[in-house]
Parts: structure tokens; sequence; C-alpha cells
């Protein structure tokens, strides 16, 4: 079971309230991420979670126990730290073993569970290693294996993956799936990079200043988000944003994904010239200044023949995105 | 982790520190101040009431004033040959040479003597204008040897507490030109640096950190500096090599008078405070960085 | 040293940094070699370097004549009594400090440091006094108290440097492992705190020591360390070059040691950290 439940939760550093009432169902076995700006609260919603941070007011229910003044160790519940926080002068074998030893299992079982996960995450041969002789992927692998033995309600994730190059991100983003499809536990997993919340959420949580702006799948927000904020983070490249004004609309602010663009060479919603053609063979990423509205991006098909200083059109191809003046979608 | 029940327990961790040092202070500091306005001379049974006395005998008294200037010369001779000797034998050590280990244990040998050896060592083995081997060098040029001790107490002492602080200045900043990026170094050259410019532009800015801390724990010590004064000079000839410390030491211990020592102990902690809030200063802009 | 040198040019680097460090060293070396010469030797013309007779008569002489092993065993219980003392006292403030800072704490220290720029001359007086009236002078008991105090904020600092780098997230991951208080402190703080601990106590032992103030104000015949005892030394009677360099080789070559295996964490700790 791994079931979480936030109830008007607040928490203030001091005077400064970091988070205001917030509320949030985790329904077992879901991977969750939250996702947003730096700074937003997503480290601290997490410990709150953790029960690193005490909550200044509201309820956290687990599985439907108030865990709201549970120690951390009492909540069943098992953190992967960005720093992967290893224990130095321990072995990998005695890392991965350090919490059943804690829940004082004896030897054998020990031993058995450790030689599990370290077969399931490929560090048998790493066992007696110190945290300081391994690459950063295998750092965050025994970080992992120190989570799985302990069987936990949920996994806890703080931006594991920010440490790591971009090749062994990709890999681990895959590794972390498998792992969810084979243990079917309940995962929340904090980041900032919305690549890495699209691909690995069943849900998304998008944050903004301690608020909760949406939750929903990725494909949900997606497709309709619910304020520009959300538009504008999820999705890559950006949503253009263009002034209300500039195509008669009856909104604020229109936005217009790139990938709902078209380059043409007559007519087109906007005119202007081309500022840069990025050529990337699958794709073809296309800035074009237009006079009055600014720098518009499109993304389209790889072998379109448009180079810098073009004069071109674009045309919308797909949907348009209302807001009004609060930043929220019509 | 900062919860209210933690900090109530850091707070009680904390306490004995800080009640142990407060009492170190504020109890001896609060005697030192009553006795200097008391007629106490140890040898005499009871004290009365001198008021300014004190101090008016202890700021007046001639050698006071010699005294000063002494502690001055001597801190603030030993630091620059410090730090001097320090950057330049630093960047010698920075190369790369055979035997680095090795070269590197002599040098910091002299910062472990202890201070009664090193001003012993100094004044008979070397300094001695029979035995010693400066005399016998003096004698091998045709020179007279010189009592070293007799005409130039104050500079020879400088000399022995700065051979004893050189090794920690030396090493100080040889660790810090280890830390000195070598690729900013680099880029110096390509950008067409002399290396006087580079050392000017790069290193010694590089070292202003280390230099500051250098100071401020010299200073510390350096104004405590007592046993190789009893050793080798004695404080003489006449009030020649006689510092601060030793003046009061001579007050209170060779002359039995507690009042003007005490005196002089507040004299000495008005000062040192003087030199700590301009030393705090110092750090506190060059260490938050 | 990004970039090959020439090899005469490591020759020159060389001459001249084996030169600068044989200077430092000599008066050392000689003592150390003139502790095995003859009174006549030490004082021959031409000195001898290594050319003479070697002798342990010496270390006999200053053995037998002056209780030299007291006066050892004195540096041994005062340095060390007050550093592990100092420790005690020190460990739960330090940790304290790093792990739960507040608003303070930074003051806290440099309030701490700044008892340190109290003249020790400014509070001889008193303390001898007390000591006195306590009937504690030239007593080991109350060296290793009062040296345990003069050394109290720098051990502090130097605990709390070390501490600092312990990171929270390593306490934080254990206890979501599960780890109650005790197991916290036995099994993660303890082996990472300890080589800090370590280095700290070293370079304590080596800096009481060699303290000169306090010894040699507050003990005589009796509890007085080796600092106040190769003081006797000074005086006319006392002048044999020799048996002074024994004495002195004695007192100086087990903090030698100490010093040279600790100079890798001498820098940072006496530096609290600064430089690294
Ligand atoms: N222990 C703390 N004390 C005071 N302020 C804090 C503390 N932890 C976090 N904050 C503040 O709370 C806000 C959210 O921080 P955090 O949850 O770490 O953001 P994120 O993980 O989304 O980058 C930030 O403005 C941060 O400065
Ligand atoms: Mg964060």
């Amino acid at each position: 079971m791994g079931q979480i439940t936030l109830k008007d939760i607040t928490k203030s550093f001091d005077d400064t309230q970091v988070i205001p009432p917030l509320n949030l169902d985790i329904k077992d076995g879901e991977f969750v991420v939250f996702v947003g700006p730096s700074g937003c609260g997503k480290s601290t919603l997490l410990r709150l979670i953790a029960g690193l941070e005490d909550v200044s007011s509201g309820d956290i229910v687990i599985d439907g126990n108030d865990a709201t003044h549970a120690a951390p160790s009492e909540r069943g519940l098992a953190m992967v730290f960005q720093s992967y926080a290893l224990y130095p002068h321990m072995s990998v074998r005695k890392n991965i073993a350090f919490p059943l030893k804690m829940a004082g299992l004896d030897k054998d079982k020990i031993d058995e569970k450790v030689s599990g996960a370290a077969e399931v995450l490929n560090l048998t041969d790493y066992l007696e290693r110190r945290p300081g002789q391994l690459s950063g992927g295998q750092r965050q692998r025994v970080a992992i294996g120190r989570a799985i033995v302990r069987e936990p309600a949920a996994f806890l994730f703080d931006e594991p993956l920010s440490n790591l190059d971009a090749a062994l991100r990709v890999n681990m983003r895959s590794e972390i799936i498998d792992l969810h499809h084979q243990l079917k536990t309940t995962m929340v997993y904090v980041t900032h990079d919305q690549v890495e919340a699209m691909t690995m959420a069943d849900k998304i949580v998008v944050l903004n200043a301690g608020v909760i702006e949406q939750v929903g799948s990725p494909l949900e927000l997606y497709h309709s988000p619910k304020s520009r904020f959300v538009a504008g983070f999820i999705g890559s490249p950006k949503m253009n944003f263009i002034p209300g004004t500039a195509n008669n609309d009856a909104a604020f602010e229109i936005g217009v994904r790139p990938e709902h663009l078209l380059v043409v060479t007559e007519g087109g919603e906007f005119r202007g010239k081309v500022a840069s053609a990025e050529h990337l063979g699958s794709d073809t990423f296309v800035r074009v200044d237009v006079p009055g509205v600014g720098e518009v991006n499109a993304r389209v098909n790889g072998d379109i023949d448009v180079n810098y200083g073009d004069e071109v059109g674009l045309q919308i191809n797909g949907p348009v995105y209302r807001f009004d003046e609060d930043g929220l979608a019509i | 982790m900062a919860t209210t029940h933690s900090k109530a327990a850091a707070r009680l961790m904390i306490a004995p520190s800080v009640v142990l040092l407060l009492l170190w202070m504020i109890v001896p500091l609060g005697l030192t101040i009553y006795f200097s306005f008391l007629k106490y001379n140890l040898l005499k049974p009871g004290t009365e009431w001198f008021g300014f006395k004190n101090y008016y005998y202890f700021l007046t008294d001639p050698s006071f004033v010699e005294a000063l200037a002494n502690t001055f010369y001597l801190v603030g001779g030993v630091i620059f040959i410090t730090i001097v000797g320090g950057v330049l034998f630093g960047l010698l050590l920075n190369k790369d040479f055979w035997g680095r280990g090795i070269v590197r244990l002599m040098v910091i040998a002299p910062f472990f003597i202890m201070p009664t050896v090193s001003a012993l060592v100094w004044k008979n083995m070397f300094m001695n204008p029979v035995n010693g081997l400066f005399a016998y060098a003096a004698n091998l040029i045709g020179a007279e040897p010189i009592d070293f001790l007799a005409h130039f107490p104050l500079a020879s002492i400088t000399g022995i507490v700065a051979w004893q602080w050189l090794p920690f200045a030396t090493l100080i900043l040889l660790t810090a030109l280890q830390s000195l990026d070598q690729e900013q170094m680099e880029a110096a050259e390509m950008d067409g640096a002399s290396p006087w410019s580079r050392f000017w532009y790069i290193t010694l800015p590089h070292l202003a950190r280390p230099i500051t801390v250098v100071i401020l724990i010299e200073t510390i010590f350096l104004l405590g500096v007592f046993a190789e004064i009893l050793v080798t000079t004695n404080g003489g000839p006449g009030a020649a090599s006689t510092t601060l410390t030793y003046i009061i030491y001579r007050v209170a211990r060779l002359g039995f008078d507690a009042g003007g020592g005490a005196a002089g102990g507040v004299v000495a902690v008005i000062l040192a405070n003087i030199v700590a809030i301009f030393l705090m200063r110092m750090i506190g802009k060059n260490l938050d960085k | 040293m990004a970039r090959q040198q020439t090899i005469s040019n490591k020759l020159v680097w060389t001459v001249l940094a084996w030169i600068l460090g044989a200077t430092i060293f000599f008066p050392i070396l000689w003592t150390v070699l003139t502790s095995f010469k003859t009174e006549a030797q030490a004082i021959s013309i031409p000195p001898v370097m290594f050319d003479f007779d070697w002798t342990f008569e010496n270390y006999e002489t200053v053995q037998e004549r002056s209780n030299y092993s007291r006066h050892f065993w004195n540096s041994v219980v005062i340095s060390v009594g007050s550093t592990l003392l100092g420790l005690l006292i020190a460990v739960p403030a330090a940790w304290a400090m790093a792990f739960v800072p507040g608003k303070r704490t930074k003051d806290v220290l440099m309030w701490m440091l700044s008892t340190k720029m109290m003249p020790a001359v400014g509070v001889m007086i008193p303390i001898y006094l007390m000591v006195q009236s306590a009937g504690l002078l030239d007593s080991k008991t109350a060296l290793v108290i009062i040296m345990m105090l003069v050394n109290l904020p720098i051990i502090i600092w130097m605990l709390y440097t070390y501490f600092k780098e312990i990171p929270g997230d390593i306490l934080e991951a254990a206890r979501m492992d599960g780890a109650s208080l005790k197991n916290e402190i036995i099994y993660v703080l303890t082996p990472m705190a300890v080589p800090g601990i370590a280095s700290t106590m070293l370079l304590n032992v080596i800096l009481a020591w060699n303290e000169a103030f306090w010894t040699l104000n507050l003990t005589a015949a009796k509890a007085a360390p080796l600092t106040a005892f190769i003081a006797s030394y000074s005086s006319p009677e006392g002048l044999f070059y020799a048996k002074l360099s024994a004495a002195s080789t004695m007192a100086i070559a087990p903090i030698l040691i100490m010093g040279w295996f600790s100079q890798k964490q001498l820098v940072r700790g006496l530096t609290f950290g600064a430089v690294k």
C-alpha cells in the first residue's frame, strides 16, 4: 500500500510561508511527479511528506493513518536524495543493508535481500567498494538499492538525476520507470525538468510558488493547460505567447505550440524574417522575427529548406490557447 | 531537522562551553580590574585602596613606552618576515623538484619545537659570542664576533620567533598556492602577462585571504610571546627586549606588586581589544567570501 | 605543474629547495647531533658535524640528574589530559552548532575566538592567586584545567569546521532508514566525525605540549612539564651544550614526529578551515 493524502498542509520558515494551504491525493501505485521552477517548494513538499520537516498546519495521512507527527522512520517511506547521501565509510553492501540492520532483520535475510537488490541494479560486482570509488550513476543505483530493500509504502525522489550527465540521465530515467513497472510501488518524484516529468509520470503536479497550478496526466497538461504558467512550462520547445491584439482574438494573450505552426513561403498568420534555423535532421527548429509580435518559434519537419534571413510566413495548424489578464485559460 | 526539540537540546549542548568561557573571561578579568585599584603587595599582608595610582605609575614608567614599542616591533617584525618569507618559500616549494616530501618535513619542523628549546638552542649554540656557531663563522671570515643578545636583543628575539613561525606561514601559503587555478595562470600567460604581472595580479590577490589568516593567528600568539624572552635576555639589557607581556610579568612576579601588575594587565587587555577589533573587522571582510 | 619542465630547471629548483630546507632545519639537526657529543666536542673549534665519537652519556646524565622522566610524564598528562577534557566539553557544543545552527551561532563562535585575544598576562595575577588559594600551585590538575580553557575556543572551532563538512543529507538519510538517534550516532555520525576529532586532538596536544606561559608561571619542581624543565637550563650553571641538547632532543622528538604525521591536517586545522 502507498496512499498519501495531504490535507490543507502549510509550511512556513520563520515568517515566510513557502507552502500555502495545499491539498493533494496520491493513489497507491501511482508515479507522481512534482514539477516546477527551482525554489517553488518542491523539495519542501517532499520533505514534509517524508517527515524531515514538520508541517506548520494541516494533516498528512498515509494508508489511512494520521502520519502528521510520525517520525520519518515510522512512515514506511524511502527517500533517494539529490546528493545520494550514501554513507561514505560503509561499503556498498553495508549501505544497502543499513535500513535492514536498523529494522533488526537477521543476517541471512539481510544478505538475501541485498543480493537481490544488487542483482536488479547491476551492482553485484561493486558490493565491496566504498561510495567514493563509484561513478555517479553507480552511486545513484546504490541510493536506489538502499531504498528498495526496505520495501517501502512509497519512494520519494528529490531530483535524483540532476547530478548525472545527459546520456546517463536518460538511461537512469528508463531504469526508474522499469523499476516502477516491476515493483508497482507508489513513487513521488521531484524535478524541475518538464521532460522528466512528461516521460515518467502517471500524474504530474505543477507547482508555482508553493501553489498547485494543475494536477493531471502528462497529456491532459499538454492538451488542456489551465493556465499560462502550465502551458509555458509543459512542452518543448516552449509555447509561443502572442498578445491577443495582434490577431484580433478575444483574449488578452494567445498561445501556440511550436509544433502547431507550419512554415510557408506565401501567406500565413504571421510573417517575418528567419532569425535562425536549426536543422536537427528529424526536426527543424525555426525562429522567426515577426514585426510587432516578437520572436516566434516553430518546429517543423526535418527536410524543410529555410535559412537565416529568408522571408517566411507562419501558419497555425493546431489548437490555439487563449488566456485572460490573470493568465488563466479561457 | 530543525525542530523545536532539537533546538533546545542544542542549547543544552553548547551551554557548558559558553559558561566555562564566560567564567574564564569574566572572573579573572573582574578581579584584575579590582586589584588594579588596590595597593597590593604579594609579600605584605593586607591591601588598601589606591585609586588610579597603579595606572599612573605603570603608564609613566619610562620602560612602559619602550615595552609598547618593543611589542610593536616584535609582532610587526615577525609578521613581516614570515609573510614575505612565507610567500617566497611557498612559491619555491610549489615548484616541481626532487624530494618535495622531505624538504616539506624539514621546513615545517621548527613549528613543533617548544619555545624554551628553540630559544635556548639559538641563544647558546648559535648566538653565544664565545662558543656559538655565529661567532665561529665571524672568526672564520676574520670579523669580530657579535654578542647578539647583548647588542641586538630585540632583533635577535625577533629572529628566533620568526624562525618558529616561518614554517607556519610557508605551509599555509603553500597550501593556498596549490589551490590556485592553473588554467587561470595559463589564460593569463596566453594574454601575454609577464611572470611578474602574473604574480602581482593573480597569485598575490589569491593569497590575500590566507595572508589575512596568517596575520590574525600569528598576532594572537605573538602578543603573548614570553618564554623566548625569559630564557634569552630576561627583558634586558635594561628594558631593551621587554615587551608588554614581559613588563607585567616583571612588575607582578618579580616585583611582587599585584596592584601594579593588574593595572598593566588591564592596559594590555584594552590594547589587545583594540587590535582584536581591528583584526576581526579585517577578517570579517576577508573570510565571508 | 600541468606542464613538463626541463630537467635543468628542475635541478635548479631542487638545489634551491634543499638549501632552504636544510638551512631552516639545521638548528634542529645540530641540536640532535650535539646531544651525542661529549661536552668538549660540543664546543670544539672547529665544530664537528658528524665525525665525532657518538655517545649516549648525555641522555643518561640528564635522566639521572634531573629526574627527566617525571617532567616528561607531566607534559604528557597536561597536554593529553587538557585535550581530552576539552574534547569532552567541545564535541557536543561544536556538534550542536554545526547541525542545529541558530541565528546567533556565528556570533557565538566569533565571541569564543575573541576570548583567545585576551592576553594571558591580563589575567595572570588573579589566576595565580586563585590557583594558590585552591592549594593547586605546582600541580598538574591546575594546568590541565587552565590549558583546557586556553585551548577550548580553538578546539571548538576546529571541530566545528570538521563537523560542518558532514553533509546533513546523510543524517536525514539515516533517519529515513529507520535509525534511532542512538544508532544514528553509533553507525553514521561517529565514523564520519572521528577523523576530524582525531586531528583536532593531535593538534591540541601539540599546542598544549609547547605552551610556555602558564606552565612557566604556575609550576615549580614538582609539576613542571618539559617547557619549564628546559627553561631551567638557561641559568649559567646549566650551561652544558651536550646535555642541553640531549634534554631538548627528548623534549621535542615525540611532538616533532606527531607533527610530521599530522602535517596534512595542520593547515586546515590551524586556520579553522579557512585555508585548505
Ligand atoms: N530550511 C529552510 N529555511 C528557510 N527557508 C527555506 C528552507 N528550506 C527551503 N526554504 C525556502 O523555501 C523555498 C522553497 O524551497 P525548496 O523547497 O527547496 O524549492 P525547490 O526544491 O522547489 O527548488 C525557497 O524559497 C527556499 O529558500
Ligand atoms: Mg529542491
